[in-house]
């Protein structure tokens, strides 16, 4: 099947939905080849292969609203499909907000190539993702510490259409090309800590060195020997670039035009205003060559168009798709983000640990989660101390609790290294005045009645 | 009915009504011992001599064994906003994925055009795995017996949406009346059914028809200057009727009172604390600090922390920790598993002392066991691996009264959003939405957003109280590994934990 056919079959099923009464309609097609190749001990572990189809039909018809999908492109069944989902959007309440987007949003694309495609796909054969795969393994596993190295690679070819009845056409092709291993090596007692690293690329040739990679993942899990908890306390947090994007997410979903309109947001009301600190400038920039989020248009074919996000910490934008902006009353800016540009800084990771002096790193998060409504957060980290302004003991065990508009006012430092395999570009990124939970301060602490409870009558009511 | 019109139709979302045979009060669990009269084969389009044409190329370059796993899925989402039920969505999977292994190793492709030609290529790729010679195919596939664990009357694809509607529209009127401080209100419902059909190349056969129902209620109160929010839904393996009056009525309530407690809750303060856990839900600390650390695969390569434990004192004598897939109509239940495997109770610690693993097909031949019918998958575009079903501590000696009395100064955990967990290192982590702190035995102030982080092996080393009040959760999980999501259960009856850090803010 080529662009053209997918195209094709667009085409049809939107002349297959006019005729069976659909005035109103999006369909979307997608397909997808991938080929999945894991090494483990010596040996393939697993090889999977598949091509994956997809169409969706959304519907807008008598002023009501639903949105189908099916893997199933043969025409007698697309056109069963597209009568069962307009009967299921029948039963439906009529709602005026639901309409095709402005086709007015459709003009503009900007005229650049956003080079995502990579021409030598086709010619990279199973036999090169092979060798790559085990020349990761080899280094990867390259330790006597190491218990097991599984190493990968993962590549895809996917095309997609967009067609609304209104008078979007949009057709797109990328590749995505992901290398990487985990490695679980030895420790004291029966823990067996992993560490892991992928990097990823559109093109093929551009991946970086296998060696340098898998050499990366062993280091990552040796770094974590050793591990341990250090006391409950508050300070400065340097955030690895690697994992920094992870305090940027949870803004998004309070940015959603969703998440404004069913009143869930911490940041509503708050466009203009300033809410981090000087340091924070974020933008949204579809139209990056090569990145992982960069598009044309977006998911509802809106031409796509930087914007300030944040500007020196204040607001400048919400994702509102054209719902959420006909509920809310606004013009739509776009549904969701596409590459986040976090404006980097002047000083390398090691000046800003020297500068810093004393903290902890943060070089990867385990779990938590943070409330759109509210802002408060508590996430999991493992990272090491920073003493004397370099990286000393490995930890493990500890959270991080507060609230995201504190700790985006406390932004202290960015750094000069947005990690570059990811839609979210950020740098390190250093705050001050973070609460860590960990050991208690004194070691019989569980057992002393009078201390827990006199911190326990020091809690206020937020 | 020619085989490709039916595939075309079923395709289609409600082309099951043509299939009378589906019908009946077990789905169609036991629906057919005649190979003759498979309705697996009906609905998928197969017979005997296309699978074993099929299984032969799988097999071509030799291996092990190898499995087609057939699937159709119907899924429909309906949604209230703003007092409407103005969405919906819906979707239809179908397909077949194909697995060779060769001791450890898997070579795996799956194909949503179920035309022979399709599965002959998919077939192919699938054996570039092996490098031997061609297996023999099974000539003819006997389908065998399974459980049934979660009878049904009426088949979902047969339940119209407009009845479903008059559910959303209840619960956001009765959200309304149960507090006025409620601003907003979003429900949303979600049904699925997935018929599945495990063929092997040992010539056995199985299937299931495996339904799912969710509803969940969003809500967001304000009380002067401040805003939260927060929810509550309810999941299982059953038919509309499940949703009665009493059931109905306990969401809303809870979904209101979890959104409005918040108004009265604190942060915990930080540190290292006593941890009380809620029966119910609260079994996320046994899916994180034990379960996953227990699947096969994990330890068969030797990378979980409890890869040399079996047969050790892990914990008190009281706790015995099990995984079950048997239990009636729960959401992590499932008659067979995604490999053909009869499913049952597996018992990963008992009386304190670790017994077993969860397995899958390869990790049972690593140790020279039988599975134990873990092998679960997302859908067929994915290889089966060992998960768990439902993932419960039995009953132990002590009260709630007499656990909650026990505690001075300590922490205890009610409602939960996610965990997670380092497999080798055995740190996991659970986040506590909203709880209570417990001050000289008694509850106290409300707490809310803190989360939980601990070792596996250390906290089932803390678990120093058990109550006999075992309790599985009526929430949907859904646990996600390697990229896949399962749906899980998960119980625990009210547990101390002597120690644990808890992510808190301290003045």
């Amino acid at each position: 099947m080529s662009q053209q056919d997918l195209l094709q079959i667009a085409r049809d099923a939107m002349a297959m939905a006019a005729d069976i009464g659909l005035a109103d309609v999006a369909i979307g097609l997608s397909r997808r080849r991938f080929l999945d190749i894991s090494y483990r001990d010596g040996k393939l572990e697993k090889i999977q292969e598949s091509t994956s189809r997809s169409l969706s039909a959304t519907l807008y018809h008598e002023g009501r609203y639903s949105s189908s999908s099916t893997s199933d492109l043969d025409p007698d069944a697309l056109r069963h499909f597209l009568e069962q989902a307009r009967d299921l959007t029948t039963v439906l309440t009529e709602d005026p907000y639901r309409t095709l987007p402005d086709p007015t949003l459709y003009a503009g694309q900007a005229e650049v190539d956003l080079d995502l495609e990579d021409p030598d796909y086709a010619a990279l054969d199973i036999d090169r993702r092979k060798a790559m795969a085990r020349a990761l393994w080899e280094v990867a596993s390259d330790h006597p510490d190491v218990i097991s190295a599984t190493s990968g690679t993962y590549d895809s070819f996917g095309e997609s259409a967009l067609l609304h009845s209104n008078g979007f056409e949009g057709t797109s092709r990328s590749t995505n090309y992901w290398i990487g291993a985990q490695v679980t090596v030895r420790d004291e007692g029966d823990k067996r800590p992993a560490g892991s690293w992928w990097v990823g690329d559109r093109r093929h040739a551009e991946l970086p060195d296998p060696g340098g990679v898998a050499r990366k993942a062993l280091q990552r899990a040796l770094e974590r020997q050793g591990a341990a908890p250090v006391t409950t306390r508050r300070g400065t947090m340097v955030i690895e670039n690697t994992t920094a994007r992870r305090m940027l997410s949870p803004l998004m979903s309070a940015l959603s035009g969703r998440s404004l309109q069913q009143r869930r947001s911490f940041l509503e009301g708050r466009l203009g205003e300033k809410i981090g600190a000087d340091l924070m400038t974020v933008t949204d920039d579809p139209l990056i060559p090569q990145g992982f989020g960069s598009r044309l248009y977006d998911g509802e074919g809106i031409a796509a168009k930087k914007r300030s996000v944040f500007d020196a910490g204040t607001l400048n934008t919400y994702f509102i798709d054209t719902y959420y902006g006909k509920k809310l009353g606004v013009d739509p800016t776009t549904g969701g983000a596409s590459n986040l540009v976090f404006q980097p800084g002047t000083m390398s990771a090691a000046q800003i640990l020297a500068d810093v002096g004393e903290g902890i790193l943060v070089t990867s998060f385990l779990g938590g989660n943070s409330d759109p409504t509210t802002g408060d957060y508590s996430f999991g980290i493992r990272g090491n101390l920073i003493e004397g302004g370099v990286i000393t003991a490995p930890l493990a065990e500890m959270n991080i609790t507060g609230n995201l508009l504190d700790v985006w006012a406390n932004l202290s430092h960015v750094g000069d290294d947005p990690h570059p395999y990811s839609s979210m570009l950020v740098p390190t990124l250093a705050f001050s005045d973070v609460q860590f939970s960990g050991l208690s301060a004194e070691e019989t602490a569980p057992e002393v009645e009078e201390e827990p409870k006199r911190r326990g009558r020091k809690r206020k009511k937020s | 009915m020619s085989r490709r019109q039916f595939v075309g139709t079923a395709a289609a979302g409600a082309a099951i009504l043509a299939v009378p045979r589906f019908m009946g009060k077990n789905g169609l669990a036991h629906a057919a011992t005649d190979p003759g009269d498979n309705p697996f084969f009906t609905l998928f389009g197969l017979d005997d001599a296309l699978l074993n044409r099929v299984m032969g190329r799988a097999m071509g370059r030799g291996g092990d064994f190898s499995d087609l796993f057939f699937q159709h899925k119907l899924a429909t989402w309906i949604g209230l906003e703003d007092g409407d039920v103005n969405r919906a969505y819906g979707q239809v999977d179908l397909g077949v994925g194909i697995r060779v292994v060769v001791g450890d190793q898997t070579g795996y492709a799956f194909t949503e055009d179920l035309t022979e030609q399709a599965m002959l290529a998919a077939a192919d790729t699938a054996a570039g795995i092996a490098d031997a010679q061609a297996g023999a195919p099974p000539e003819a596939y006997a389908l065998g017996p399974v459980a049934d664990h979660y009878p049904i009357d009426m088949p979902w694809s047969e339940v119209g949406a407009d009845r479903k509607i008059p559910l959303l529209t209840r619960m956001n009127e009765r959200c309304f009346e149960l507090d006025e401080r409620l601003e907003k209100v979003s429900v949303w419902y979600s049904d699925a059914e997935s018929r599945i059909l495990v063929v092997r190349s040992d010539g056995k056969m199985a299937g299931d028809y495996q339904p799912m129902t969710r509803l969940g209620i969003n809500c967001t109160a304000v009380q002067g200057d401040e805003r939260q929010s927060n929810g509550a839904n309810l999941a299982d393996r059953v038919g509309f009727d499940f949703y009665d009056d009493e059931r109905l009525e306990a969401l809303a309530q809870r979904a209101v009172a979890r959104t409005t407690v918040l108004f009265d809750a604190v942060r915990p303060p930080a540190g290292e604390f006593p941890l009380v856990l809620d029966a119910g839900g609260s079994g996320i600390l046994l899916h994180e600090a034990i379960g996953h650390g227990m699947e096969a695969d994990f330890n068969r390569k030797e990378i979980s922390i409890f890869s040399e434990m079996i047969g050790e004192q892990v914990a008190e004598p009281f706790v015995t920790i099990v995984d079950d897939g048997t239990n009636p109509a729960k959401r992590g239940s499932i008659n067979v598993d995604d490999e053909g495997n009869a499913v049952g109770r597996t018992v990963l610690v008992e009386d304190g002392i670790l017994r077993s693993y969860m397995h899958d097909r390869i990790s049972a031949r690593h140790y020279e066991l039988e599975p134990t019918g873990n092998g679960r998958r997302q859908s067929f575009r994915y290889v089966p691996l060992p998960r768990m079903r439902n993932t419960f501590m039995e009953p132990g000696p002590h009260t709630r009264d007499e656990i909650i009395a026990s505690v001075k100064y300590g922490v205890l955990a009610e409602t939960f959003t996610n965990g997670q967990v380092q497999i080798g290192a055995g740190d996991f982590t659970f986040y506590i939405k909203t709880g209570y702190l417990i001050e000289d035995g008694k509850l106290t102030t409300p707490i809310k957003d803190a989360n939980i982080i601990g070792n596996g092996p250390d906290v089932l080393r803390k678990v120093a109280m058990v109550a006999d009040d075992t309790r599985l959760s009526r929430g949907g999980w859904t646990c996600g590994k390697n990229g896949q999501g399962v749906p899980v259960g998960q119980g625990l009856p009210t547990t101390l934990v002597s120690s644990i850090t808890v992510g808190g803010v301290n003045a």
